[in-house]
């Protein structure tokens, strides 16, 4: 077989196929985290955390209640989210007139606070979650074998990632988020609720995030850990792609996992930097990111 | 800086002025000082020295966000490379422990002005999360560099012989050094707040329109700033190393940039003394709660939240504003 | 006269015994570990409560002497145990300090113990360094080593078909020491590396790395990481088919709780090395019973039963020359031979390194397992004098 910059073609599929993978997400997290900063302006830090609570309400329903990974699917989100409208309710809403950077000390003392909790009481070597036998074994393509959940997560991501722009972008409500940004004022004397439309707004993202956190629950260890390490690079997922950009997340998220796929290829030490390495220099080149439209 | 920026920092007020320094603040600084040169002989030296380096640093950072109006995300990158480079220079290199943490705040300022150069150029969450991505490549650099020893860090860094005349084993004798380093440095971020630059650079913070119209070149001033601020969190940095004989990955990580804000936070944005409690705070609770380990994280988080919440101006900063004073 | 001749007689008498048991033995130990992180299962409580079984089990409460035993968390950073040894050593009088895992706080704690002239009992950190570049008159290290494992299980592995290597390395000093030593030991052995792929450290996901590992087609992927990352590398082979295709992961740095964590499913046909398993012999099963009484039924790791059974010597020691003077009772405990019911008989090197029989394990299947902890059958036993590095090897400045 030729080779391809090096290696055979076989393996540069199968490692962006991973790529495309681990850029599911980073799309559904950083799509909850461009909803709430575009149409809320706030900085969500507790993202990470939320994402966790995701995969451990996932585990905790299967093993205090014995409910199974589909339910999971459809309530870890909504219990989350829950606790993200209490939390814009009583602490978020009060913050709204002041700077923005308030918000995000506010969400990072969050986070902190979340964590610590749970690794007190779990401890941090991870719990473990299996997959569903539904979604067990895998597929041999040719180039590699692709475990099928792994293919579910690619699917189940752009479902939901084309489902929410779609909402955002083309329907009624989506219409009335997007112009209680700009003008919350003039929405709110048509007549539109807007503070309600925020606090669920804020509950969607984070329900996105949590939903993100039951999809790692079987491949990832669940441990309390897990959202502090990804935060910071959904963050910069969000920067590269536009701060209020629900397309520009999508599509940083997704092209992200395969630009990281690649550099683990050629160069895997760097692979945890480039990414930074790439906001650095968007930031430097399109201030308002790949697809924002404001600086 | 839009005008809620400005709800940031705490307002300037009576005993401010460009010209010597306020009865007040004299005090404070002269009952600070008689304190410190006894304290060793209560409490353990070693402790009192990690409070000394992040009061220094807290205050350094708090010169960028609470003067500057410039809240930076990455300021562990500076600490943490001079930390490196200092203990570096005194243990490989060989150098006198002053040499050592000369180069090792040479080193944060170089990199204060270069990464401050670049990210300038754009404003609030933009401009953090720049100082951010910088600090993350600082930090994944010191994680593959072979001399920053990795995960170890760099160890068993000797304290030396300052000037190469005075011993810094015995503790009591470093803790004078420190002594001496804070003191400079939090007499040269007194005098640069108190200086004509020092009122340029809140009339940015406040409306920086406004300043740009007066015909200031604001981005020469908001440079100036980072790369000073840069400069004096490195010389904590750089002594931290001497006084704990090791730099480790910690002084880089991005947690270490939040603790930062913490204290600055916590102690009053905008005050003078402000940083300076909020580091004594975060530092003695760190110590003392320590055996609760995860609790402190939580802590911490609850202090946090509290503060954003109700006690935005920092401890000082209520204190300044009951006895309507400028600390 | 008689009577003024018992009198002095008597008095000379307990003067001398005065002199012998007066002497008040007042020791201070400290646990330094990892409390609430990765470790904290692997060494945490449950060093503690064998530090109080070796007090019991020598009586030291009987013979009169002051035992105290403090435990801090160090959560894995050199800087926090740095702190937590200078504190302990200058404000509260703490004597001894054992287990501390994770290396590079134990290289610090080991370079802080030596400018006190303290006591240093190393049973959690793994580098082979304490006792080569960085060996001390008062250190200790017991339990296991780097080069231990990559020896145990390098070589056996070797020698059961395991002949070509691919390593899946953390990018870190300690990935690549063990990545090191490891490969030196399968050359040596007749195998041959055919790569190694640096995986970031830390890492969640290890798919593209092990599909590398794949496609080399070695007969062994050799895993020179720790902790999450190791836990996370198994799973993913699993889940890639990547062990069912027939290629056998190396662990290098595998303990009993992850093997706990995984579970059976994912970890069987894991090969490793350990150097104390809770149901190896009848005596060890008793110890473990005992402590497992006291610690929530959790079996000991061997972490744990090295903090007992080098505390247990370090008492012996102490009792042959009456005092706690550290280069004296260190060096006492290099002189006498170790013999314990968790490790057997042994002794100290003069570079401070515990010589005891290692132990090549393999991880049963889901169906030879009788309940939980009951995860290990024997391969091979390595007997101590093949186990370790050879000591003129270490570049110890002790060793002349």
């Amino acid at each position: 077989m030729f080779e391809l910059l090096g290696i055979p073609p076989q393996a540069l599929f199968g490692q962006l196929l991973l790529g495309l993978i681990n850029g599911s997400f980073y799309a559904i997290l950083s799509l909850g985290l461009a909803v709430i900063f575009g149409l809320l302006n706030i900085i969500n830090f507790t993202h990470g955390a939320q994402y966790m609570m995701g995969a451990f309400v996932a585990w905790m329903l299967l093993n205090y209640i014995g409910i199974g990974y589909w339910w999971a699917l459809i309530l870890a989100p909504v219990a989350v989210a829950i606790t993200g409208i209490v939390i814009e309710r009583t602490l978020l809403q009060r913050l709204y007139h002041l700077d923005h950077l308030y918000g995000l000390l506010l969400t990072f003392g969050l986070a902190l606070i979340i964590q610590g909790l749970f690794r007190n009481y779990y401890g941090s070597s991870g719990l473990p979650y299996t997959i569903p036998p539904v979604l067990a074994g895998g597929f041999n393509l040719g180039f590699m074998f692709l475990p099928t959940y792994r293919g579910w997560v690619v699917v189940a991501s752009i479902l939901v990632c084309f489902a929410t722009w779609f909402v955002i972008e083309k329907t009624r409500l989506g219409a009335y988020l997007r112009a209680a940004t700009e003008n919350p004022e003039m929405v709110n004397a048509f007549g539109i609720n807007v503070p309600r439309l925020v606090t669920l707004t804020y509950g969607f993202g984070v329900g996105l995030a949590a939903f993100a956190g039951v999809l790692a629950a079987p491949i990832y260890s669940v441990n309390p850990n897990m959202g502090a390490d990804i935060i910071i690079v959904v963050f910069a997922v969000v920067v590269i792609g536009g701060m209020g950009s629900i397309l520009g997340a999508i599509v940083t998220g997704f092209g992200l996992g395969l630009v990281e796929g690649l550099t683990k290829v050629f160069y895997p030490e760097a692979s945890a930097t480039v990414i930074f390495i790439i906001m650095a220099i968007v930031l430097l080149i399109k201030p308002a990111g790949l697809f924002g439209r404001t600086a | 800086m839009t005008a809620s920026t400005a709800n940031l920092t705490h307002r300037t007020g009576l005993g401010d002025t460009a010209a010597g320094m306020s009865m007040l603040h004299r005090g404070i600084f002269i009952a600070l000082l008689a304190l410190l040169l006894v304290a060793p002989f209560q409490f353990y030296p070693v402790f009192l020295m990690k409070v000394l380096c992040f009061a220094l640093f807290a205050s350094a950072f708090n010169l960028l966000l609470g003067y500057g109006g410039l809240l930076s995300f990455g300021h562990a990158a500076y600490f943490g490379a001079a930390s490196y480079i200092s203990a570096h220079a005194a243990k490989v290199w060989g150098l006198t422990p002053e040499l050592a943490i000369l180069s090792g705040t040479a080193v944060a300022a170089v990199l204060g002005l270069v990464f401050g150069s670049l990210a300038i150029r754009r404003h609030g969450i933009y401009f953090a999360m720049v100082t951010l991505a910088f600090a993350q490549m600082v930090y994944f650099f010191a994680l593959q560099a072979p001399f920053t020893g990795g995960e170890d860090g760099i160890q068993a860094v000797p304290r030396g012989d300052l000037f190469g005349i005075i011993s810094l084993r015995p503790d009591i004798n470093l803790y004078y050094l420190v002594l001496a380093i804070f003191f400079l440095g939090i007499l040269a971020i007194y005098r640069i707040i108190h200086s004509p630059f020092g009122q340029v650079l809140k009339a940015i913070r406040d409306n920086e329109p406004r300043a740009i119209s007066l015909g200031y070149a604001v981005n020469r001033y908001k440079l100036m700033v980072f790369t000073m601020s840069a400069a004096l969190a490195g010389l904590a940095g750089a002594t931290k190393a001497i006084v704990f004989q090791l730099a480790s990955l910690t002084d880089v990580y991005w947690t270490m940039s939040g603790e930062v804000v913490l204290m600055t936070l916590l102690g009053g944005m905008g005050t003078v003394f402000g940083p300076m409690v909020g580091a004594f705070i975060v530092v003695t609770m760190q110590n003392y709660l320590a055996h609760m380990g995860d609790w402190v994280t939580v802590i911490q988080g609850v202090i946090f939240v509290v503060a954003v919440m109700m006690f935005r101006k920092g401890i000082v900063g209520v204190i300044g504003h009951w006895l309507k004073r400028s600390l | 006269m008689r009577f003024k001749h018992t009198l002095v007689a008597a008095v000379a008498i307990m003067a001398v015994a005065g002199q012998a048991y007066g002497q008040e033995i007042s020791i201070k130990i400290g646990v330094m570990n990892d409390r609430s992180g990765l470790y904290a299962d692997l060494t945490g409580e449950g060093s503690a409560v064998a530090a109080r079984m070796a007090m019991e089990d020598f009586d030291t409460a009987g013979k009169g002497w002051n035992v105290e035993i403090v435990s801090a968390d160090h959560q894995n950073k050199p800087d926090v145990a740095s702190t937590i040894a200078r504190q302990w050593y200058d404000e509260e009088n703490v004597d001894v300090i054992v287990d501390v895992p994770t290396s590079s706080a134990a290289l610090a704690v080991n370079q802080i113990t030596r400018e006190k002239d303290k006591v240093f009992l190393v049973s959690g950190a793994a580098s082979s360094d304490l006792t080569g570049a960085q060996c001390s008159p008062n250190t200790v290290h017991w339990t296991y080593d780097t080069w231990a494992l990559a020896n145990g299980t390098g070589t056996a592995m070797v020698a059961s078909g395991g002949k070509t290597w691919f390593f899946l390395t953390a990018d870190y000093a300690f990935g690549h020491a063990l990545e090191r030593d490891t490969s030196a030991a399968v050359t040596a052995a007749g195998g041959e590396v055919l790569g190694a792929v640096r995986t970031p450290f830390p890492g969640q996901d290890f798919s593209s790395f092990l599909l590398q590992a794949q496609a080399s087609g070695a007969n062994v992927i050799g895993l020179a990481n720790a902790g999450g990352d190791t836990i996370n590398s198994i799973k993913q082979a699993s889940e890639f088919g990547i062990t069912q295709a027939g290629q056998k992961l190396g662990g290098l740095l595998v303990f009993i709780t992850d093997v706990h964590a995984l579970g059976l499913e994912t970890a069987q046909g894991l090969v490793l090395t350990e150097s104390f398993y809770w149901d190896r012999n009848d005596e060890s099963r008793a110890w473990s019973k005992r402590f497992a009484e006291n610690h929530n039924g959790n079996m000991p790791t061997m972490i744990q039963a090295g903090v007992y059974s080098s505390l247990l010597h370090y008492f012996k020691a102490i009792e042959a020359i009456g005092n706690t003077d550290a280069q004296a009772v260190v060096a006492k405990m290099k002189e006498l031979p170790t013999s314990d019911e968790l490790f057997g008989e042994g002794e100290i090197r003069a570079d401070g390194r515990k010589l005891h029989d290692m132990y090549l394990f393999e991880v049963k299947k889901p169906d030879e397992s009788k309940g939980p902890w009951d995860y290990y059958k024997l391969v091979n036993e390595i007997p101590a004098a093949q186990a370790f590095r050879p000591l003129a090897d270490g570049g110890c400045e002790l060793v002349k």
